[in-house]
């Protein structure tokens, strides 16, 4: 390791730009003729849109245009899609409603956008949006689960009978219920994963300039995977060809899975540019964001588990209700169902599983993807009820979990997923020795002398990422490859750049990716450029979600770099009269081995260049590409062990200690692993304690600020000690697996097994507020 | 429009805006200066903190009619020239940031927190002060740190002034 290359804690290359106020935005850009649009929003969860009179807004100062959803449908431009279908378990296809991008008729959530104004400044396009008046007939509305499936339930969708989008099954039913039958022992649990809304800091944001001359667009946009973005604007909602339409994802700020998919307002915005012949700019602000951005989670789930009379897991059956909210965004199919009942397995040998899970419509904000994504619904459900089996069995949590482990590799689940390397033990022996698990109920004791309860929780967890293999994830109802692409370029003075289709928002490529350069070639980073985010400069990617830019993004670099090895290698020998094989890379230089004959990278990129004298038959110029498809999901997994007290009095939590212990194969920057780790355990913590989107009975958000919901604050937080334990994954060449998720996948129930131990009372919904906790403690008097 | 003149990064500026225009937008929409952000509608988030004479303020709560005749520095005028600010250089140092969009209000709030403690900062102190910015990416841990380790130097660099 160089002290540039993989394993090195390198400072941020990308920091100075945002640390001295010159990162760039979408919102920080201006374009000549730039207009604002200001959408007009629906108040109702659910109404027949009567009429809409555009008439007194259209003469109001500055208005450039008012547009309707019956413009939209006029135009026919595209109903949003969802890019993942999924088959019920009687043979029929997932059940879609229509979503346009404005609401043409009906209105099926708060905040649905039905008409939107464009001015000449931000405060013209608002004021006129006051005066856009709509008459809506309001109709009953569906706001949580429980309402969507009571029978005479009101209907969202005429395609969706029953509110039911699919009723989903996986794993052996029969199996399973005589796994039951045979059992010792039976834990069960009900368990409500609470709503979340992803909250990156930035708001969501698009401009749109559409060149008439050229006719094309370019979009600016706050999005994680800019060319996905392109692909489904072309191809299914008619408003540009895909080779007409430029997509720019710049600086963003944070995503979190919320800025993976294709909303209205960029379509609108796209639609718009073209009908008012002016660049249009909407930037969300909070509220907006709160109302449209997909939230997250929001299952209600029944869990059992089965056990023989040693204790060894012989059967898990779940069946689980998931709100995928009012219209199904772009990969909301497959987060309750491929991301969520594969991962069911834990980290355990559990020979039984089945998993039943019915989405539903109801009258709120789409719900998709967030930061883990269908693997912390399915990592606290299996690490929940371990902690109520060790409890109820009367064994030690952390001996039931070992007693269970998957010990050899590779190992087939009976949920699809098949792990490929771990040493789980190695990862909660970490954990509990950096707690002092022994002296606990020594810490407990004193406690209670002290008048408070303290309580110890343990989370083992496990995840799928880098998402994933085409070929496995089109076999099961993927609309998308998920492999990645890269190009090395060799400029002709040496300096080089890599396009890359991953895309940072905060994860730190800039800076890991030009790592692996200075590990292989030599060369400072600071002689490296990463290029991302811009489909005019990158062929093509699929963007970053699913921890996957190191396992798969990192790994396509790997294998162009490897092509351009070659080639330079090739050059190098002919340059130094020498055999390729002789070849040696070092520290920026080719070196013939064993003799003091070199040759420098800036020298073999001029000849290849000039052309002057290359090889016979070889291609002028120093450039490649690859395509990098994985072979299996990459499986992340660690400990995470939580020490907390509650005040018998408030029903307060207050942190003691937080110790995580994770396997995530190689760590290319172990201080940017820690950064992604400490986001994602606050996430996970913020669930577990903090955050939950409520509405109320009529369909309305009444968390919709951050005056309501509660966002994790410094103040709210320990800090934590993290540790790392390494098994390298076998299935890429760099052994990587992936980080970016794992904090919030495994944090959730260390936090709620803490806090029902030291309680003594099982019972407790996330989020774990004062007002529940002091409940569980002391009943409902 | 009245005209509002005030001194920014210690450059006098004047710029007509409608009454309603918070400080916030005359540092973005007409002065170009976009690295102060907002995050919210709430005055809750502190993505837009910059200093106003001094102290620390969330230029969201401020009409930029208000701001007129005082002095602001933004996240752009802390650096001098080449040289970052101790709290910036400390924030780089301590990985304080990932998506960058709530670091130049953290920045600006955690130069006024050091200001006021000097060299009596603790932990627990901290994240009490940093109640009032939020950040989604780095669950506050190398915050912390950058903070104290910043409050270290500002310091030293005060000693050797």
């Amino acid at each position: 390791m160089g002290v540039e290359g993989i394993g090195a804690s390198v400072v941020r290359k990308e920091d100075r730009r945002f640390i001295t106020g010159k990162g760039r935005y979408v919102d920080d850009i201006k374009l000549v003729g730039m207009t604002f649009a200001q959408f007009v929003r629906s108040p109702h969860a659910h109404a027949k849109i009567k009429s809409i009179d555009t008439s007194a807004a259209a003469k109001m100062p500055g208005v450039v245009g008012v547009l309707t959803g019956k413009e939209i449908v006029e135009d026919k431009i595209g109903n949003l899609i969802c890019g993942w279908a999924i088959t019920s378990k009687d043979g029929t296809g997932m059940k879609m409603g229509a979503w346009p991008a404005m609401a043409p008729e009906t209105v099926r959530f708060v905040g649905q956008a039905v008409a939107v104004v464009i001015a000449e400044t931000k405060n013209q396009a608002r004021d006129a949006a006051e005066a856009v008046v709509v008459d809506y007939e309001e109709l009953p509305a569906v706001p949580d689960i429980r309402a969507a499936i009571k029978s005479g339930a009101p209907q969202l969708h005429p395609e969706a009978p029953g509110n039911v989008i699919y009723d989903w099954t996986l794993g052996d039913e029969a199996a399973t219920d005589a796994a039951f039958k045979s059992a010792a022992n039976v834990v069960s649990l009900d368990i409500t994963n609470n709503r979340l809304v992803p909250n990156a800091m930035e708001p969501r944001a698009a401009i749109a300039e559409y060149n008439e001359a050229e006719e094309h667009f370019t979009l600016y946009t706050t999005s994680q995977n800019p060319h996905v973005a392109r692909l489904v604007l072309s191809a299914f909602y008619n408003i540009a060809q895909e080779h007409k339409l430029r997509v720019v994802a710049p600086d963003v700020g944070g995503g979190f899975g919320s800025k993976i998919f294709i909303y209205p307002e960029e379509m609108v915005a796209l639609w718009a540019s073209k009908k008012v012949r002016r660049p249009v700019k909407w930037t969300g602000d909070r509220s907006e964001a709160f109302l449209t951005d997909a939230h997250g989670r929001d299952h209600l789930t029944k869990a059992e588990m089965a056990f023989d009379a040693s204790n060894k897991i012989t059967g898990l059956r779940v069946k689980t209700y998931a709100n995928l909210g009012a219209y199904m965004s772009l990969f909301s199919s497959s987060v309750p169902t491929y991301l969520y009942a594969t991962l069911l397995s834990g980290q355990y040998n559990i020979p039984n599983i089945f998993a039943e899970v019915i989405s539903v419509y109801t009258n709120t904000v789409p719900v998709d993807a967030y930061r883990g994504a269908g693997r912390p619904e399915a990592s606290f459900v299996v690490e929940r009820l371990m902690e109520t089996a060790a409890r109820q069995l009367k064994v030690d949590p952390g001996e039931l979990r070992r007693k269970n482990f998957i010990t050899s590799f590779p190992h087939q689940t009976p949920v699809i997923m098949a792990y490929d390397i771990g040493d789980f033990g190695a990862s909660l022996d970490s954990a509990m020795k950096a707690i002092d698990y022994a002296g606990f109920p020594a810490r407990k004791d004193k406690a209670k002398s002290e008048g408070k309860l303290r309580g110890i929780g343990f989370s083992c967890y496990i995840e799928a990422c880098g998402i994933a293999p085409s070929k496995a994830v089109g076999s099961l109802g993927a609309g998308v490859g998920l492999w990645e692409s890269a190009e090395v370029r060799v400029n002709p003075v040496g300096t080089i750049e890599i396009l890359t289709g991953s895309h940072s928002h905060g994860q730190g490529h800039e800076t890991t990716f030009c790592q692996l350069v200075a590990e292989r070639l030599g060369v400072p980073i600071s002689q490296v450029q990463i290029v991302h985010g811009d489909t005019d400069k990158v062929q093509f990617g699929m963007g970053t979600y699913g921890s996957r830019s190191a396992a798969v993004g990192l790994t396509a670099i790997l294998k162009a770099m490897e092509k351009v090895e070659s080639k330079a290698k090739k050059i190098a020998a002919h340059q130094l009269e020498a055999s390729e094989d002789d070849i040696v890379i070092e520290n920026g230089e080719f070196k013939v081995t064993g003799t003091d004959k070199t040759i420098a990278l800036p020298m073999v990129a001029l000849a290849a260049y000039t052309a002057h004298n290359l090889p016979d038959g070889m291609e002028p110029g120093l450039k490649e590409g690859a395509f990098y498809d994985p072979t299996n999901f990459t499986f992340p997994a660690g400990a995470y062990i939580c020490e907390l007290e509650v005040d018998p009095g408030t029903g307060k939590t207050s942190f003691v200690n937080f110790v995580a212990a994770d396997d995530f194969g190689r760590l290319i920057n172990p201080m940017i692993v820690e950064g992604q780790v400490h986001g994602g355990l606050a996430q996970g913590i913020g669930q577990a304690l903090l955050e939950g989107a409520v509405y109320d009975s009529s369909g309305q958000l009444v968390t919709a600020s951050f005056m309501d919901y509660t966002m994790p604050r410094a103040d709210d937080l320990p800090s934590f000690k993290l540790n790392h334990t390494t098994t390298l994954c076998p299935g890429n060449p760099l052994g990587v697996k992936g980080c970016g998720e794992a904090g919030a996948i495994g944090a959730s129930a260390a936090v709620i097994n803490a806090i029902t131990d030291a309680i003594g009372n099982n019972r407790l919904e996330m989020p774990a507020t004062p007002d529940r906790v002091w409940h569980a403690i002391h009943g409902n008097a | 429009m009245p005209t509002v003149k005030l001194t920014v990064n210690g450059r006098a500026v004047s710029a007509d805006v409608e009454d309603r225009t918070l400080l916030v937008q005359l540092l973005r929409d007409n002065l170009n200066l976009t690295g102060t952000h907002v995050g919210c509608d709430t005055s809750q988030c502190g993505a837009c903190v910059v200093h106003i004479d001094g102290q620390a303020v969330k230029s969201c709560t401020v009409l930029a009619g208000q701001a007129s005749g005082s002095n602001v520095v933004t996240i752009e005028g802390i650096s001098k020239g080449d040289e970052l600010h101790p709290m910036q250089a400390a924030f780089r140092d301590n990985h304080g940031l990932q998506c960058g969009y709530c670091t130049p209000g953290m920045i600006m709030s955690a130069i006024d927190i050091v200001n006021r403690y000097g060299g009596k900062l603790d932990e627990d102190t901290v994240r009490h002060e940093l109640e009032g910015n939020i950040c989604r990416c780095t669950g506050y841990h190398n915050i912390v740190k950058s903070v104290l380790d910043a409050a270290g130097r500002m310091k030293v660099a005060q000693a050797a002034e």
